[in-house]
């Protein structure tokens, strides 16, 4: 249908060597790489005197705009956004990593299960996640701050518990359609386990959309976070996160529009490059696309 | 099918029984109650207050008493608007998010599956990617940004839209055009990535190869095959919009249900957080079942095997 452009691919190519080949994705993955590796070394950086201090205030200069002393200008209470773009990162790309470690992980692997051994356990399965997406989380994150204080690990924890439910559904779903398929039915009269349907069946036919759906719950948890964080629940101030970035951004739009655009052309350039290598994950692996 | 459906509609009963068990000892477990203010109520008061609504019995009596009344209808009093009772208080705030969760629903129905069959129809040329770098802004852009940039263009400076309250037509336009563009984009996404699988498939090069028109085999014959993440994805995103944005309605002033469930759990007002949490939960399982039956009708295959 598309006019795909003919790429002759050796019948030993792996998927990795297609992926190399793209280049979009392969940038996409290095950009990410180097926003991460930014993030992570501020405390670094800043100890070397190179970056200014997230939390020192400086409120007889207030809020400025970007320019030569502070690269990127300052926040309400004269902080450096370089600084704190970079210690929010940190916050709001662990965020990221749980969700689609926790989505991909148990998400994934739940929902080919329910689906896979079926009858009353997928029942049984399926309305489980119901129960748990239905339960407050607001109240369940709260209690967990009153029994175990405030702290960071508190929106990993709830970030965690949601970010693998509507990614347990959609899989079984799929999975369930997978599974009336002739190319199913004939690898399993010739003889394969259980276990190898799923690897070398399910999972590859699943991979496309675990992968899109994969990169779309990441700015959905970073928002969660932002969210959460509001209620007074997540990240204590000094300290910030993207979400809680572009939220006090969005309050003084009109007076400092610098702090609701860069942190969100930052958020949105990650998750873009995100959605790139989400993307460019799927054709490298995807077992029909990959014929071509 | 309509055995199937009963079967369903009668697993929902142990279900909610299990979401009102479980919110009901996690809003008793969280510290603070709706009696408690700055200024501490003297002692007697307050103990005649909290006698009034069954506070000094033991939790699973206070339990047992607000199941026996749900089974009658009734949801209990509500502690912080003394004299209503919570189904008048939800009851006046349902149509509000209903109606505004369904026109969301449809602008995002009505505008992210096409853009999605669009782009898949011309992977990687401006057809493609236009329509998904706008996708992306929407999903990228949160709520709380998109509904003040809304409101700043189209009402304070444009002058088209109310900026908040409710009741007439052009209130609703605003509020349901932030939700419903923001739903919007993860469903693009979506359908494109479905709709690039499926174009690869034989049956698709069959229909073409007969004669049928490119839109005809896009819309009607690919996206029959590929929708099936879309609508389980629909199914909890539909329950969302209808049961309440906490966000949107905040930003638009709208007495919605979304609203109501944040404020009492800031208030500690137990009964309103149960009824808005089972109205929550009847509004996902009744979805999850639509979605499921739009799912059977679409794909036989997904159907259960039913005996």
């Amino acid at each position: 249908m598309s006019a795909a452009p003919v790429v002759l691919s050796a019948p030993t190519e792996t998927g990795w060597q297609r992926f190399r080949r793209d280049r979009t994705p392969v940038f996409a993955l290095w950009f990410l790489v180097g926003v991460a590796a930014l993030c992570f070394s501020s405390p670094l950086l800043t100890a070397l005197h190179l970056l200014p201090d997230y939390k020192a205030q400086d409120l007889a200069l207030g809020p400025v705009a970007p320019g030569a002393a502070h690269w990127l200008g300052t926040d309400l209470l004269g902080r450096d956004l370089l600084a704190r773009l970079l210690q929010g990162g940190v916050i709001s790309i662990s965020v990221g990593l749980i969700a689609t470690a926790v989505a991909l992980l148990v998400g994934v692997v739940y929902g080919v299960v329910a689906a896979e051994v079926g009858g009353r356990f997928e029942d049984l399965a399926m309305r489980a996640v119901d129960i748990i997406s239905t339960l407050p989380l607001t109240l369940i994150v709260i209690l967990c701050t009153v029994v175990f204080g405030q702290n960071i690990w508190m929106i990993f924890l709830a970030v965690g518990g949601v970010s693998w439910l509507t990614m347990a559904r959609i899989v079984s779903t799929k999975t369930r359609s997978l599974k009336n398929r002739q190319f199913v039915e004939a690898a399993v009269s010739l003889g394969q386990s259980r276990t190898g349907v799923v690897l070398r069946h399910y999972l590859p036919n699943l991979s496309g959309t675990i992968a899109v759906y994969a990169t779309l719950t990441v700015p959905g948890v970073m928002l969660l976070e932002a969210f959460v964080s509001f209620l007074g629940l997540g990240v204590k101030a000094p300290m910030t996160s993207w979400g809680m970035m572009i939220k006090e951004g969005s309050d003084v739009m009109e007076q400092c529009p610098w702090l609701l655009v860069i942190p969100s052309v930052v958020f949105a350039l990650t998750l873009l490059s995100l959605s790139y290598l989400g993307d460019g994950l799927r054709d490298a692996f995807d077992p029909r696309t990959a014929k071509k | 099918m309509f055995l199937y459906v009963l079967k369903r509609l009668a697993e929902m009963i142990p279900v909610l029984l299990v979401v009102v068990v479980a919110t009901f000892f996690l809003a008793h477990a969280v510290p603070g109650g709706p009696f408690d203010k700055e200024r501490p109520m003297p002692a007697e008061v307050k103990k005649q207050v909290e006698a009034y609504y069954g506070l000094d019995q033991p939790l699973h009596v206070q339990l047992g008493s607000y199941i026996g009344n749900l089974a009658h209808g009734s949801l209990g009093p509500s502690m912080k608007y003394p004299g209503w009772t919570v189904n008048q208080i939800i009851g006046e705030r349902i149509p509000v998010s209903v109606i505004l969760g369904s026109v969301a629903l449809l602008i995002a129905i009505l505008v992210g599956i096409p853009i999605g069959v669009v782009a898949a129809s011309k992977p990687n040329t401006w057809m493609d990617r236009v329509p998904m770098g706008f996708a992306l802004v929407g999903i990228c852009i949160p709520s709380f940004v998109f509904g003040p940039l809304l409101a700043l263009v189209f009402s304070l400076q444009l002058g088209w839209f109310p900026p908040c309250g409710w009741g007439t037509l052009p209130h609703l336009v605003l509020p349901a055009l932030a939700l419903g563009l923001i739903t919007a984009a993860p469903l693009a996404r979506l359908t494109r990535g479905e709709l690039m699988e499926v174009y690869t498939l034989d049956y698709v090069r069959t229909a073409r190869a007969k004669g049928v028109s490119p839109w005809r085999v896009r819309f009607v014959h690919a996206l029959r095959n590929g929708i099936l993440p879309v609508v389980t994805y629909l199914g909890p995103a539909a329950a969302a919009l209808v049961s309440g944005s906490f966000v949107v309605e905040s930003l638009f002033d709208i007495p919605g249900v979304g609203r109501l469930f944040v404020t009492a759990i800031v208030n500690r007002d137990v009964p309103v957080i149960l009824g808005t949490t089972l109205l929550y939960a009847v509004a996902l399982l009744c979805l999850n079942l639509v979605a499921d039956l739009a799912k059977a009708a679409l794909d036989p295959r997904t159907a259960r095997d039913r005996r």
